[in-house]
Formats: C-alpha cells, structure tokens, sequence
C-alpha cells in the first residue's frame, strides 16, 4: 500500500468512459439527477407550502417542528427505511433527499416572504397590485435572496449526501468510495470526492449567478 | 412493525458486545469525542472573527466547502490512508463536518450583536476580551447553541456511516443488515439511531432553556 500513489491518471483515463453502468462519467450523470430531483420537487412543494405557512400562521410551527424531526434523521436510515418500500431504485435516494431539502427549503421561502418590508407591500397594495399579482410581482422577488440562501444550502447539501446512497447502491459517485474502499485502492475514492465537490461548487456558483440576474436592483443600489 | 418487535423483543439484542447497550455506548463515544474536538476548535475561532471581524469571508468561504465534501468519502479514504482498525482516524471526517455550522452560527451570533449593545459595553469600561466574553457571548448564546445542536445531531447521525469502516456503534445495526439482507436489524438499527439524534436534539432546547439568559430570551 505504501508506494501506491494517492492518484493514478491512467486508471481515471481507463474508466472515465468504458461504456460500462460504472464508467466514471455514467456515474456522474446519475449522480446529478439523483441531486438536482430532490432539489427540485423540494423547491415545488416548499413554494406553496412557505405560502400556506405565511398565509394561516398556526400552520407553521407544526411544520417547522416536523421538518425540523426530519433533518434530524440520518441519510442512512432514511435510506434503509425506503428501501423496503422502494427498492433497490433511484427513488430510495430522491425521496428521503427530497425531505431534506423540503426541511431547509420551506423555513427559507417562509422567511423571505416574512423578509418583505411591510411598506414595499403597503406600496404595492396602494399602487393597484390584486394579492396574486402582488404576490408574483412584489413579494416573490423580494424575498429571492432569502430563498436562494436556501436553495444553495440545499443543493450543496443534497450533491454530498447522494454519495451515502452507495451504501444501499445508489450513490452515484458514492459508488466509487465502495470500490475504493472494497480494493485498497485510492484513486476511485479521490476522484469520487474531487467530482463531488467540484460539481458543489459549480451548482452554488450557478445559484449566485442566478441571484444576481433575479435581482439586478440589489446591484443598481450598490453602485448608486 | 413485526420487524421492530422482532428486532426489539429478541433477548440476544441486549446483551453481549453486539447487544443494543454495547453499541449505543460505542456510538455515543465517539460522536462525543469528535463533537468535543469540533467545538474546542469552532467556538472560539468564531467567537474571534465575529469580535474582531478578521478572516471573516474566508471562513465563511471555507465552511460552504466543507460543507461540500461527502464524509463517507472522506471516511474511506481517511481510514485506508491511516490503516484499517484504528479509531482516531475515523474522527476526522466527523470534525470536519461538526466545524462548519458551529463555526458560521458562531461568528453570525457574535458579529450580529446589536452595536449599541457593544458600544454600551466599551462605554461602562470594558475591555475588549471583556466585552467578548460578558456582553457578546451571553447575548449570541442562542445561536452558538443552535450551531452546536446542528452539529451534534449531523455527527450522531452520521457516525452511523462509520460502521462501514469497521468501526461499532449502532450504525453496525443497519450495514451488517444490509450486507446479510436481516432488514429487521436495518430498520431496529435505523430506529435507534433516529430516536438517539431526536434525544440529542432535544437535550439542547432543554440546554438553550437554562443557559440563555432571560433577559436575552425576551429581546428575541
């Protein structure tokens, strides 16, 4: 084990692409789907919970409380759980990952819209704005940032705990720690963590992009 | 539910090395030694750049990538780097994962000290490690403690991956299930471990009840 190099080039050259279901690349790509659905759905369920919590307020401390219960849980036993129901699929990972991001998610679009001053809605009111229009107009975008927060810590969240899957089999680049560890062999488990965290960083980046075309009046203000 | 019973209600279960006991203990080691480590590190370093402002960005930066990094990776990778057996390796992964939310709910807590707060402190005489440490903290309690509650409940539950690697605690339950297809044990194994990170939640609103101050509950 001593001369065996942290990294051999030729190994990820070899199974970058073989064609095979554990080609580094076929691996990849499942890991990004199976990190962005849940991402996903959780963003399409939270919006209109978060709405429902601010619109009857008595809603939101049971769900905080139970999200809450949830994010508690470990990946692995959420795993395990649905895997007697679901599994040996993709949906295993998608579903238990999609609670966690619903658990950061709903606070987040909660605490936007909570985050929208009361004049700017007071504004939009006097201006003419009907609540669905102010809604989607003034409120929403208002409360972008806030959301977005969330949304990042979700996705960065959700691309490093697919990798846990592996230990059911579905991991994505996960599987590459199993064959790593399973054959002493380095190589597999450093491009595992190197592709994970790169594609981290990269989905984050593209968030903060998005934060900042969704908000250009942030900018304008800075500069004025 | 006839699998719980059946993993619950078997006497083997509850004795021995391999019993529920004996696991739990092992798991309650070393998410509390690694929970320990994390906190002597995270508390006062983001006690220090929330005061003095220092570094601010970086950590903030450095925590988001940590954050990142997949800890079953880091585990394998940590343990075969070190040798297969030992149990301080192991740690590592799970310090590296408990720094982060400590770490930013540290900082955050301090720096978002009211500053007439901070300006009424240096005005009554204190000095500066003073009012850091009789002003900010008690006041920034809250979210130190909610920063310290994010991380012993993220370590409990993922020192169950660490069973992988061969070390015990619960998470031996669920992975020697799965290796021998006993999904009785998976779902006891999984059940001790929810109910054990539900508990350790729980012990830290009960802490936050008696440490923070009344008077810093009321301005909340």
């Amino acid at each position: 084990m001593t001369d065996e190099p942290l990294v051999r080039w030729d190994w990820i050259a070899r199974n970058w692409a073989n064609g095979g279901p554990t080609a580094i690349s076929a691996l990849l790509e499942n890991h990004i789907v199976m990190a962005f659905l849940p991402v996903l759905f959780g963003l399409v369920v939270a919006l209109p919970l978060g709405l429902a919590c601010v619109r009857w307020r008595w809603l939101y401390q049971p769900t905080a409380a139970l999200m809450n219960v949830t994010y508690s849980l470990p990946s692995l036993v959420l795993f395990s759980i649905f895997l007697s129901v679901t599994g040996l699929t993709r949906s295993t990972v998608v579903i238990p990952l999609t609670f966690f991001a619903l658990a950061v998610l709903i606070p987040a679009v909660v605490d936007g819209l909570a985050s929208v001053p009361d004049p700017v809605r007071q504004s939009a009111v006097a201006m003419g704005f009907r609540p669905a229009r102010r809604l989607l107009r003034v409120e929403l975008p208002v409360a972008v940032p806030v959301v977005l927060a969330g949304l990042r810590v979700a996705t960065v969240s959700s691309i490093s705990l697919v990798s846990v899957g592996a230990l059911i089999g579905q991991g994505g680049l996960g599987n590459l720690f199993i064959d790593g560890w399973q054959r002493q062999f380095y190589t597999p488990i450093v491009v595992g963590i190197a592709l994970i965290v790169l594609l981290a960083v990269l989905a984050d980046g593209l968030l903060v992009l998005a934060q900042r075309l969704l908000t250009p009046w942030s900018r304008a203000r800075r500069t004025a | 539910m006839n699998w719980l019973a059946g993993f619950f209600g078997d006497a083997a279960h509850w004795s021995g090395p391999d019993g529920i006991p004996a696991r739990l203990l092992e798991h309650l080691e070393f998410s509390a030694a690694a929970f320990l480590i994390a906190a002597l590190i995270a508390v006062p370093l983001g006690m220090l750049i929330g005061h003095t402002g220092r570094g601010a960005l970086l950590v903030v930066i450095a925590a988001n990538a940590a954050r990142a990094l997949p800890t079953l990776g880091l585990l394998v990778l940590v343990v075969l780097l070190a040798g297969v057996g030992t149990v301080l390796p192991v740690l590592i992964p799970l310090v590296v994962l408990a720094i982060p939310p400590i770490l930013v709910n540290t900082y955050e807590g301090v720096r978002g000290v009211d500053a007439d707060l901070r300006d009424a402190a240096y005005g009554m005489g204190l000095r500066g490690r003073q009012v850091l440490l009789q002003t900010l903290t008690p006041v920034a309690l809250p979210l130190i403690l909610l920063g310290l509650r994010l991380a012993a409940v993220q370590v409990v539950s993922t020192a169950t991956v660490a069973a992988f690697v061969g070390l015990g605690g619960l998470g031996r339950f669920i992975i020697d299930g799965l290796a021998t297809k006993t999904y009785a044990d998976v779902i006891g194994g999984a059940v001790l471990v929810a109910a054990l990170a539900l508990a350790v939640q729980f012990a830290f609103l009960l802490l936050d009840r008696v440490a923070v101050s009344p008077g810093v509950r009321q301005i909340r």
